[in-house]
């Protein structure tokens, strides 16, 4: 047990979960005492809270080793400190794409920013958890702000059903993880996920297996893998697309999280077991998500169906089972949040007051409407199809060759057979906004310069760092250990 | 072996509870139910004397949380033929689901026991100056501060979120405005009008 005396300095590691927790409370009273008088004014301050726990993460997270604090519920150490930075990034790129579109429909509220801030507190939890207590709490805390999120605009009917849906499934999942965390508990006697590492290390019984199978259920609807994925289409269409953009990207940096501290960190004993476990689950991902994605005629509906194939290769990273898989898996999920923070970016700056750019043929010309934002789309869905030099590409790559190296010829084979499958409905996308004319007047697009600046260098960076990959490489290889 | 046989009964009672509150037809019998099995966990956790969470147990979940489930169950007015179209056309599946879960914990006991897990050793009294009260503040405070206080932040959430999502100033509702009736002026509501005498005819 180590050390229960706290001073400042040994608490220093975590800085950006108490920092978080102290500027939701003051964004709250802000929003409470000024947010009535100037609309906007909590937005603002929400960016500057986040680009300054970004600084403070640099300056005091930035841990050399492991670092475990609070007696075993927290640890700091280098993927976290890369995650953190990754989540603050996320969401302030987010919430700076979604204003526009939440003024014009009326959503522009300090709650909304609260409850991203509170959903970024639960991220960070998850992603700094050593404790199957501290694990459930970063769930709930991430889920519960999600809920409210997508149920935000109260005049969406759509939206109300979507969040009814998301909430009543998410409440089984959070009971399946429960389930399973009772049944690991009891058999280790423990919390603590090194403690549970240590325990399982010996010859295990079968009940242990019971409770994984549990957890792994959890995971895999947490992550949106076939067969637990059907929250995920309907909730991606239903949510206002701010929301979308929202839990699109950040939280799949905590469920990654997730994914790794429980499974291949405590549960490493049972590697074996839910390896086997993950890989029918990925390849179903891969299949349903790239095959159906090709029916949708919905836009958002379609990039859901992308997002469940993506987090089908991001689980082939975890069936690896080795340092090289977990790697190549951190590597995948920056790089999609990336790619989604881009798409679902180019869809909100499509809609205007009044028009949902939500169906595939509003982009049909929208070359010839907005060059830019068509360039844009145009290297997110090629970065997303897999082309190389995008990054998307190597991020496939990476997957592939840590398959490669651990014998699984017939998963390799699935994912690129897949792939290609799913180049079709990327490269269709590109095809309607070039080579289509428009078939009615369609509104002009998002045209402020500060947006549209944004999302042209998360185009840009899409382009740089498939290039130039060796940098996020090096640095997902050198984080994972 | 007083307390061995108590345990057994509230178990009994308990299971029994948590089985009525799925099968009764009524869901307020339901939520009676439900109060019933709480009850008897809380008589569970006397049995190991954890006074503290049997006596929270009685007062958050019965007290407070029933209650209000009491009040919205009876308030809304569920049509309970609609929810039950479509549920015995996917019962079979609940049940198959249901039977090999139970089938494969009772195989996994059956071949492993419980693994180590040494549940054999009955119930331990504590000294007679034990405290519950204080054996929990002790932990709750010092090892579990962190998610103690997570657990704070998530009830702030929680109170965030239901007050965005519930509260509405929407035009034409009928709400009492206290300043504005208690500023009220005589001549902002009672007009005075003049009216001609008739001339009788």
């Amino acid at each position: 047990m180590p050390d229960t005396m706290m001073n400042l300095h040994s608490i220093a590691a975590a800085v950006p979960e108490i920092y978080l927790t102290a500027a939701i409370c003051i964004v709250l009273l802000f929003e409470a005492f000024v947010g009535a008088k100037r609309p906007g004014a909590t937005g603002t301050l929400t960016l500057l809270v986040l680009v300054v726990g970004a600084a403070l993460t640099v300056a005091y997270a930035d841990v050399a080793q492991r670092v475990v604090l609070f007696d075993g519920t927290y640890v700091a150490d280098p993927l976290a400190y890369v995650l953190k930075l990754a989540g603050f990034l996320a969401v302030a790129v987010t919430l700076l794409y979604s204003r526009a579109y939440l003024q014009n429909r009326d959503i522009l509220k300090g709650e909304y920013y609260v409850l991203s801030l509170s959903a970024l507190l639960g991220i960070f939890v998850l992603i700094s958890a050593d404790s199957l207590l501290t694990v459930y709490l970063g769930v709930e805390l991430l889920a519960l702000s999600v809920y409210a999120m997508v149920a935000f605009d109260r005049e969406s009917g759509v939206a109300a059903e979507a969040a009814m849906k998301y909430f009543v499934l998410g409440a089984i999942a959070s009971g399946m993880l429960l389930y399973g965390m009772s049944i690991v508990y009891g058999l280790t006697g423990t919390l603590n996920l090194d403690g549970i590492a240590v325990a399982l290390s010996a010859p295990h019984n079968l009940g242990v297996i019971l409770g994984l199978t549990f957890i792994v259920v959890a995971v895999a609807f947490k992550l949106g893998a076939v067969p637990f994925h059907m929250w995920l289409p309907d909730v991606y269409d239903g949510a206002p697309t701010s929301v979308t953009l929202f839990i699109g990207t950040a939280p799949k940096l905590g469920y990654f999280a997730l994914a790794l501290r429980l499974l291949a960190h405590g549960l490493a004993g049972v590697t074996v077991d839910w390896t086997a476990m993950l890989a029918p689950l990925a390849v179903l991902s891969l299949v349903v998500g790239n095959v159906v994605a090709i029916a949708q005629t919905n836009i958002k509906r379609m990039l859901a169906y992308s997002t469940i194939s993506h987090v089908g290769f991001i689980l082939l990273g975890f069936v690896a089972g080795t340092v090289n898989g977990y790697g190549a898996a951190l590597y995948y999920t920056l790089v999609y949040v990336l790619m989604a923070l881009g798409f679902f970016g180019v869809v909100i700056l499509a809609s205007r007051k009044g028009f949902e750019a939500d169906k595939l043929e509003h982009y049909k010309g929208l070359y010839r409407r907005d060059p830019l934002l068509a360039l844009a789309m145009a290297m997110l869905m090629f970065s997303a199809a897999g082309v190389p030099p995008f990054i998307g590409f190597w991020a496939k790559l990476r997957i592939i060759q840590a398959l490669w190296e651990t014998q699984h010829l017939w998963l390799v084979v699935t994912a690129v057979v897949m792939s290609v499958v799913g180049a079709f409905y990327y490269l269709r996308v590109v095809k309607l906004m070039y080579f289509d004319e428009a078939p009615e007047s369609l509104p002009d697009t998002v045209r402020s310069f500060g947006v549209r600046f944004a999302l042209g260098v998360n185009a840009a960076a899409v382009l740089v760092l498939g290039i130039l990959p060796a940098p996020l490489l090096d640095l997902c290889a050198r984080v994972i250990r | 072996m007083l307390v061995e046989i108590l345990f057994y009964i509230f178990a009994t009672l308990l299971v029994a509870g948590a089985l009525g509150v799925i099968t009764a037809r009524n869901p307020v019998y339901s939520v009676l139910f439900l109060v019933f099995s709480f009850v008897n966990s809380a008589a569970i956790w006397l049995l190991v004397e954890a006074e503290f969470l049997a006596i929270v147990l009685v007062l958050v979940y019965v007290g407070a949380v029933m209650v209000l489930f009491l009040f919205v169950v009876m308030m809304l007015d569920i049509n309970l033929a609609e929810i039950r179209q479509g549920f015995t056309r996917f019962a079979w599946l609940g049940w198959i689901t249901a039977l090999a879960l139970i089938a494969e914990i009772t195989a996994v006991i059956w071949r492993n026991g419980l693994g180590g897990l040494d549940v054999g050793r009955g119930f331990v009294s504590e000294p007679a100056n034990y405290s519950n009260t204080l054996e929990l503040g002790r932990v709750l405070y010092t090892h579990y501060a962190y998610p103690f206080e997570l657990a704070a932040v998530l009830l702030v959430v929680a109170i965030v979120a239901a007050i965005a999502l519930t509260l509405r100033r929407r035009p034409g509702l009928k709400v009492q405005d206290i300043s504005h009736q208690v500023a009220v002026r005589a001549e902002d509501r009672l007009r005075v009008v003049k009216v001609a005498a008739e001339k009788r005819s």
